[in-house]
């Protein structure tokens, strides 16, 4: 996993860093899954309290290099990574690094809402309980309410926190599974085409939801979207085929790309 | 056409066992009273003067059921999670198969296995410990029945074990969850529903075995809670008041409808409440 230490080449450091710490960083890295090579020698770096946006057209590796970062490939048993990647400059993939606690820092929300079949109030109470981090009930109650507060949930369920998460709506769900994985105070919140399954006006909800989480997180999202990344990121890679073809600030990205493929990307030339 | 009638058939036969049930129950209850058949605490029906009365019967049925569950439902539904989320699936491909063999082994089989050796052994392990354990004992017949419903238990939870959404598991582990807590607090609070009516089914199952009881379990039908006594269950009765017997005119022979009836009542309600129960959890989970 962590051999060779690669080249320290910095990728070209895109405007918004010079005024965010780092908080995530790849260098060098290389998934397979199987005999196929996912992503290809791959370096990033993430700022804290931004949104980074990963588009490319399908198939590219973004969703492969994201679920990289809170380790959720290890789950897949054929997938293998080799390269480094940090957070907060410790190699998150060092021996000593436990993935499960590695997960409470680095959070994730999923394409397709997938609350757990419990009520929303356990399911936003999950995280803090298995990571006992609430002494008391009253306290455990309050951080629920802070986490639907901040995933802008909390006025539409107060009322009925111990009905099933899975009665509510998709745009609902989605927000829960935010308030879910907010709730254990991460520090780095991955989201896997958040609004793929959702209709416009959830869509809208959630996007706003990000870009207010940003005071406080540090987001990376992958999308499908060429709007979305414009609306609600900060960053922007593009991904093609594996490798990472350009990374800057989105505007740029998006009104003057230095990278051909980047071009016809985003004019939908393919994709 | 051909298919309503097919349907029909079977629909029909249903029926109609229940009405020939019915008919020669009722004939029995004219010569037996049906509170002292219920209620009585008797059960010797060749004896002079005869009782008939079902709670031995009961008694011995429930016993080797409840035995049968203790063991099977922990072994079955373990195994279920160790092959669903555990095991690696070459592991999983050669230990389901084997699993289900023990599916098919015949009742008989299974019967003579308790009686000669799981009885025996038993009785020794009893004496030994200075127990008084009779030659064939519920107990006996209770643990390999147990071992017979394992496989069903574990195929059909292993099944609903997979049918919870990947997702699920993706979500729980990425909220820095260990495998372990995501199984006990995700995933088999989802599957729940589709175990306990998985159980229900062993129970059904259970109840209605016959072979493995009258072989390791004996004909006594005492009124006994006690796992080491002899005991003796409804399809015991049944199939022993009927063996060898061409007369279907005597108390005695007429009473195994009696009992039949109970049986068919007792699988029902169990099965209407298995239905009731994965109906409430249907509501609660999805």
């Amino acid at each position: 996993m962590n051999d060779a230490s690669p080249p320290l080449m910095k990728p070209p450091l895109p405007r918004i860093l010079a005024d965010r710490p780092e908080k995530m960083a790849a260098r060098g890295v290389n998934i397979h899954y199987g005999d196929k090579h996912a992503i290809k020698d791959l370096s990033i770096t993430i700022p804290d309290r931004a949104v980074s946006a990963f588009i490319g057209p399908s198939g590219c590796g973004k969703s492969t290099f994201l679920r990289a970062l809170n380790r959720m490939n290890d789950t897949i048993p054929s997938c293998r990574m080799t390269g480094a990647i940090t957070l907060d400059g410790r190699n998150i993939n060092d021996p000593d690094v436990d993935p499960v606690q590695l997960r409470s820092h680095v959070g994730m929300v999923f394409q397709k809402p997938n609350p757990f079949p419990k009520s929303i109030f356990e399911n936003v109470a999950y995280g803090p309980r298995i990571h006992g981090l609430c002494a008391s009930k009253a306290e455990l109650e309050q951080r629920v309410e802070e986490s639907l507060k901040k995933a802008g949930l909390f006025g539409e369920v107060k009322d009925r926190l111990h009905q099933p998460g899975t009665g509510l709506s998709g745009g609902q769900q989605q927000r829960l599974c935010i308030a879910r994985a907010i709730a254990v105070n991460p520090e780095v919140i991955l989201m896997d085409e958040p609004c793929s399954a959702l209709d416009p006006i959830a869509t809208a909800r959630i996007e706003e939801l990000i870009d207010e989480l940003r005071q406080n997180f540090c987001i990376v999202i992958v999308t499908h979207s060429m709007q979305q990344a414009a609306r609600v990121s900060q960053l922007t890679a593009f991904f093609h085929l594996g490798t990472l073809v350009e990374f800057g600030d989105t505007d740029k990205i998006f009104t003057a790309p230095t990278d051909q493929r980047t071009q016809d990307y985003i004019t939908g030339r393919y994709g | 056409m051909v298919l309503l009638v097919c349907s029909a058939v079977a629909v029909a036969t249903t029926l109609g066992i229940l009405a020939s049930v019915l008919f020669e129950s009722f004939v029995f209850f004219r010569e037996v009273p049906l509170l002292s058949f219920l209620f009585g605490t008797q059960w010797a029906p060749t004896g002079s003067p005869a009782a008939f009365g079902i709670l031995p019967l009961l008694a011995g049925t429930i016993l080797i059921t409840v035995i049968a569950l203790i063991t099977a439902t922990p072994l079955g539904l373990f195994s279920a999670i160790y092959l669903s989320e555990y095991a690696t699936p070459t592991l999983r491909k050669s230990l389901k198969p084997v699993l289900e063999l023990l599916a098919g082994i015949p009742t008989v089989v299974l019967g003579f296995f308790a009686a000669l050796t799981v009885a025996p052994f038993i009785r020794q392990v009893g004496t030994g410990l200075g127990l008084d354990v009779a030659s064939e004992s519920a107990l006996a017949a209770g643990l390999v029945m147990g071992m017979m419903i394992v496989p069903l238990i574990s195929s059909l939870s292993d099944d609903i074990i997979n049918a919870v959404p990947q997702s699920l598991r993706d979500g729980s582990l990425a909220m820095g969850a260990t495998p372990s807590e995501t199984v006990k607090r995700v995933v088999l609070p989802a599957a729940l529903p589709g175990i306990a009516s998985a159980i229900m089914l062993a129970i059904s199952r259970a109840i209605g075995e016959t072979m493995i009881v009258v072989m390791a379990a004996g004909l006594a039908a005492n009124l006994s809670f006690n796992p080491l006594a002899a005991v003796s269950t409804i399809t015991v009765q049944i199939a022993t008041l009927l063996v060898g017997d061409q007369e279907f005119d005597s108390d005695k022979t007429l009473s195994a409808f009696a009992l039949g009836l109970v049986l068919f009542f007792f699988t029902l309600a169990l099965n209407i409440a298995a239905l009731r129960l994965v109906r409430k959890y249907r509501q609660h989970y999805e």
